[in-house]
């Protein structure tokens, strides 16, 4: 559950940012090979959020799909769930896209 | 903090000088997780893009949601860099070997390096106990909640541990093959221990564990004769998930493979500074 630090790190990260301001929205990109849960996430929000600026705001979450290049047989496909094999079955692959983990945006009042 | 089940985000990190038989004492210092300061910090000059929305703006920020784990990483490898200190992330599942791995290096090794060791578990000071027995300046973290250390708890682990210049100081991080991988502690070298008892598809089944190691320690190859590990398989998918990292297998119960694993911390540990 590295999601709940995870997710304590994008309060840090805003509230060091904006100290004086009212969140109300929270845009997150999490990419499906981030290693990160975006439902993990959401189910940590409003527990992290308790008490601090961003308290009641709303989380919108940008989930990216992975993207890789297979080195054995020179594909390019979509990983099918967070870990990247190829449908060949070679694990020898660059991933392109899939490993965001960024605060795009927040809304304040 | 937790509405679910009450635990506290806080770590609790404590220092176990090697002392004299009998004596007990300890410093301690409850850390507040990943809300830690460490040093001088300089702040970034941040460029806010405002878009008004209503009443309501939208501020673009754009960053890293680790950002502020990454920077906290970064000082503490020129913290390392300037002391002449090696730093080693070791990471594994719980009851891979780390502990007893680092128990027979103390032994072996703490007559021709310096070494100290900080401690990573959800609670109890069982290994760090173990550790001091082997001769070595401790300090536990008990992460709480959390299942990974991260860099403000080895800056303030660090800070107590006050590792001389060349140096070597193992972080023994949370038992635990996902997490522990998202976190730059500020290390110079990450190691993956991969005991042979728990079967040799890991490196596919924990990809970013692998992908960032710079060196897997087979452990408990002692065993092989008794469980069904392919070790040629093993190999064969560690070397395709991280390509450039090097394999050793050793047993901490027979001593076997040890000395390659010690020619390793040697090549890699900075000459004590002036």
């Amino acid at each position: 559950m590295h999601e709940l630090a995870i997710t304590e790190s994008v309060v840090d990260a805003v509230t060091e940012r904006l100290p004086d301001a009212r969140v109300t929205c929270v845009r997150l990109e999490i990419g499906a090979l981030s290693g990160v849960v975006a439902d993990s996430v959401r189910f940590c929000f409003d527990l992290v959020t308790e008490g601090t600026n961003l308290e009641g705001a709303r989380l919108e979450i940008t989930e990216v799909a992975g993207r890789c290049h297979c080195k054995v047989c020179s594909c390019d496909f979509e990983p099918d769930g967070p870990i990247a094999i190829c449908p060949c079955g070679s694990i020898e692959i660059n991933v392109m896209a899939g490993e965001e983990l960024k605060i795009q945006s927040v809304q304040v009042a | 903090m937790c509405a679910t089940c009450g635990c506290s985000g806080t770590a609790v990190v404590r220092l176990f000088p090697v002392a004299p038989a009998g004596a007990t004492g300890t410093r301690q210092h409850a850390h507040p997780h990943a809300n830690h300061e460490h040093g001088q910090h300089e702040h970034q000059i941040h460029h806010h893009d405002y878009s008004l929305q209503g009443d309501e703006r939208t501020i673009q920020l754009e960053q890293k949601v680790l950002a502020k784990n990454d920077r906290l990483a970064e000082q503490n490898r020129d913290w390392l860099r300037e002391r002449g200190v090696l730093a080693i992330n070791l990471m594994s599942s719980p009851g891979a070997g780390k502990t007893t791995l680092l128990e027979r290096t103390a032994r072996e090794m703490g007559s021709k390096m310096a070494i100290s060791v900080i401690e990573g578990d959800q609670a109890a000071m069982l290994d760090a106990e173990r550790i001091r027995s082997s001769g070595c300046h401790v300090v536990q973290i008990n992460t709480g909640a959390g299942c990974h250390l991260d860099a403000a708890m080895v800056a303030e682990g660090l800070r107590l541990l006050d590792p001389p210049g060349g140096s070597v100081v193992m972080i023994e991080n949370v038992g635990n093959l996902v997490c522990p991988a998202l976190f730059d502690l500020g290390e110079q070298a990450r190691v993956v221990l991969a005991s042979v008892t728990e079967g040799d598809d890991k490196p596919r089944k924990y990809p970013y564990m692998f992908r960032r190691a710079d060196l897997v320690l087979v452990s408990k190859t002692d065993l092989l004769p008794y469980v069904d590990f392919d070790s040629k398989r093993h190999a064969a998918d560690v070397r395709k998930t991280a390509p450039d990292a090097l394999m050793l297998q050793v047993s901490a119960a027979t001593g076997a493979g040890m000395n390659e694993w010690y020619a390793w911390l040697r090549r890699r540990t900075p000459a004590p500074q002036e």
